[in-house]
């Protein structure tokens, strides 16, 4: 052993506090996730946007074993009807209403309450959005809808940028999730500020949800390292080569970040730490240990 | 016959139509004096007046006035 391979510090500063509760069974039984006082089996969220078909988007649904899915809100058409409503119901999935689309507070807060009319539920999925180019949130109009919506009753998830700051008002203005994004909607590019994602999620008081720009399974995993208590992916899966295979990816690559995160990973160090011991060895002419000792 | 806008289009209605006789002959099917399907099933829809959601219970109770202007929206893929 030498002095100089102190641990460094965990690039993702603060970690998570570790959990006190008992190790998790295999299952998301034995763990599951609780919003606003529901239990959740499962720690992907699913959206439906951007799937081929409805045959594709239920093969999708059934193979990531979500529970809870997002759909938009927009004006009936006779051709569409009201078919992703039906089959999130006949899949037992709960339909988490979303504002997309929505650029200030007074759409986004009709549409929450046109949504808890026809899907019968009081949650909503908030977006406000700043502009159609980066669909970034608009962070002022979206702490404004929050406490709105609050006040109305709904249960809010707000989509919200990666900033701390933001993430913390929006829990303050009672918001049941907090929902940052890895990086812009439909990237793919992943989790951008790995750091600013930890920091949400050591001082989060309610679950952190970290929502658009996962492009593939280690993005899922990492987010759940990093402490988030789920993942949601729409695009990663509707638009993959094969959206099932997909779908059932994230779903492992949920539990195991989620794992991963409950297990607690070794500090990051410079310089090795073997794993097999230096007692014992043998030596031959020449060999010296002591040239080995910095 | 009285104007009124639906999703954004001009249209037609007769006199006295109500928000549930409208959302029946959108949606193809008879609803219930609650504002459910006939077999209770939720129908995934909702209507706003000018800006103002109108709860299912109250759809057969509302009548379309001239003028309205009228969002009938449900859930599509999304998010």
């Amino acid at each position: 052993m030498t002095t100089t391979d102190t641990p460094t510090p965990a690039t993702a500063a603060p970690a998570a506090a570790p959990s006190t509760t008992a190790p998790a069974q295999p299952g998301a039984a034995a763990d599951p996730l609780v919003i606003a006082g529901r239990t959740l089996g499962s720690r992907l969220i699913m959206g439906t946007g951007g799937a081929t078909d409805l045959a594709a988007l239920e093969r999708a649904l059934i193979a990531s074993g979500t529970e809870l899915t997002t759909v938009a809100m927009r004006r009936f058409s006779a051709d569409a009807g009201t078919s992703v409503f039906a089959l999130l119901q006949r899949l037992g999935i709960m339909a988490l209403p979303n504002t997309a689309g929505c650029y200030s507070t007074r759409d986004a807060v009709l549409t929450a309450e046109l949504a808890r009319e026809a899907l019968e539920t009081d949650w909503v999925k908030l977006e406000v959005i700043a502009d159609e180019d980066t669909l970034l949130p608009d962070g002022v109009q979206l702490l404004e809808a929050t406490e709105e919506l609050v006040r109305r009753g709904f249960t809010v998830l707000p989509y919200t940028t990666d900033d701390p700051v933001l993430a913390r008002q929006l829990e303050e203005a009672g918001a049941a999730a907090v929902m940052p994004l890895g990086s812009p909607i439909g990237t793919g590019l992943g989790i951008l500020n790995p750091h600013n994602i930890a920091l949400i999620t050591a001082r989060a008081g309610v679950p952190v949800v970290l929502d658009a720009g996962i492009g593939t399974a280690s993005e899922a995993a990492q987010a759940m390292e990093l402490g988030c208590s789920a993942v949601l992916v729409a695009s990663a899966v509707t638009r993959a080569q094969d959206p099932e295979a997909m779908a059932r990816a994230m779903d492992l690559a949920v539990r195991g970040g989620r794992e991963a995160s409950r297990a607690g990973r070794i500090p990051r160090r410079q310089l090795a730490l073997a794993s097999s011991s230096f007692e014992g060895i043998i030596e031959t002419a020449g060999t010296s240990r002591e040239a080995e000792s910095l | 016959m009285i104007p009124v806008t639906i999703n954004g289009e001009p249209a037609e209605v007769p006199a006295g139509w109500t928000v549930r006789d409208l959302v029946a002959d959108r949606i193809g099917h008879p609803v219930g004096e609650d504002g459910r399907a006939l077999d209770g099933r939720a129908l995934g829809v909702a209507v706003a007046l000018d800006d103002t959601v109108v709860p299912r219970s109250r759809w057969a109770a509302t009548a379309l006035a001239a003028d309205a202007r009228c969002e009938f929206v449900t859930a599509v893929q999304g998010g």
